[in-house]
């Protein structure tokens, strides 16, 4: 489902359970007699989010019951913890339980970027720019035109990028590493590396209609960072 | 859509994208608004946010973990 179907859904869709009264998290987690209680009671949340999201994620990113059962908690923990640290900057501008819950998906994200590590796929091997016109829907019947594009952009790379955004380029649409997993392999954060791949793709975009390949006329925007379209050997990562 | 076009759809990019980082500071309000007034809302109020969900994989997922967290959609 695209997200402008579930937000489509979810427009219509009741709300969650946990709806609060305006400042009851905030009084409660500052109130010396029932921080604890409330501490415990947000852990409670956080971890059924925890696993609700691992589960919604399992099945594109390969996660089995014991594994869900190992991050779930570490998730919670963690988020938990994080929440309490910046509990001063909540500014009220959503509700408390959506600014929690935000803390909780964010270290589901992180940590399914690290698991990617403990379980690497096999190395894609040599040819795998060659299969690169598949990803981009080339007729496989049109020989000529898949070996021009793969030939153009592995070109493009090769001319227009600099170390770093040939590195990051590659790792994730030849190699499909996911974003938060090359990340962590980079010591790196999401934000920067897709800073990367919106200044590589604009670099290759100009290269490609310079010499052209591409038209340069306006059009739809794409979608960066590597996510899509997906390698069909890596289809379990989805950018996570 | 030919290979070319494809190819050229993914490399185009919008200058409205706020980026990742700012994306994530604005996702619970984003969620809340989406929730309460509907996607068009979200994306009339935050076009630079929307930008960047329509771009980006692993942002949009956290999108939809959220949006489910908090509409009940996923127990």
């Amino acid at each position: 489902m695209s997200s402008v179907e579930r937000t489509a859904a979810a427009s219509v869709s009741s709300r969650g359970p946990l709806d609060e009264e305006p400042g009851e998290w905030l009084r409660c987690l500052s109130c010396p007699g029932e921080r604890d209680q409330a501490l415990a009671r947000l852990h409670g949340v956080l971890l059924r989010a925890a696993r609700a999201e691992l589960r919604r994620r399992s099945r594109p990113v390969g996660i089995e019951g014991r594994d869900r059962d190992d991050l779930s908690p570490s998730a919670a923990d963690d988020a938990l913890l994080a929440i309490t640290c910046k509990l001063d900057r909540f500014r009220g501008e959503s509700r408390f339980t959506t600014w929690a819950y935000k803390f909780v998906i964010l270290e589901v994200s992180a940590k399914l970027g690290r698991r990617y590590w403990r379980h690497p796929p096999v190395q894609v091997n040599a040819d795998a720019w060659e299969r690169i016109p598949d990803r981009f829907g080339a007729d496989p019947a049109q020989y000529a035109e898949s070996r021009e594009l793969a030939s153009a952009l592995r070109q493009a790379v090769t001319e227009v990028l600099s170390e770093r955004q040939r590195r990051v380029f590659v790792a994730i649409i030849i190699e499909g590493i996911p974003l938060d997993a090359l990340a962590v392999e980079l010591g790196s954060t999401r934000n920067a590396l897709y800073k990367t791949m919106f200044d590589a793709g604009r670099k290759i975009r100009s290269y490609l209609v310079a010499h052209g390949y591409l038209d340069g006329k306006g059009g739809p925007h794409g979608r960066m960072a590597g996510t899509r379209p997906v390698p069909a050997d890596r289809s379990a990562g989805r950018g996570v | 859509m030919d290979g070319w076009q494809a190819l050229d759809q993914f490399l185009r990019t919008d200058p409205r994208d706020v980026g990742c980082e700012r994306a994530m500071e604005l996702l619970d309000i984003y969620v809340d608004v989406v929730s309460t007034d509907g996607a068009d809302a979200a994306e009339h109020r935050f076009p630079g946010v929307a930008a960047h969900l329509s771009a980006c994989d692993p942002c949009d997922e956290d999108f939809a973990g959220l949006l489910a967290a908090v509409t009940g959609t996923v127990s």
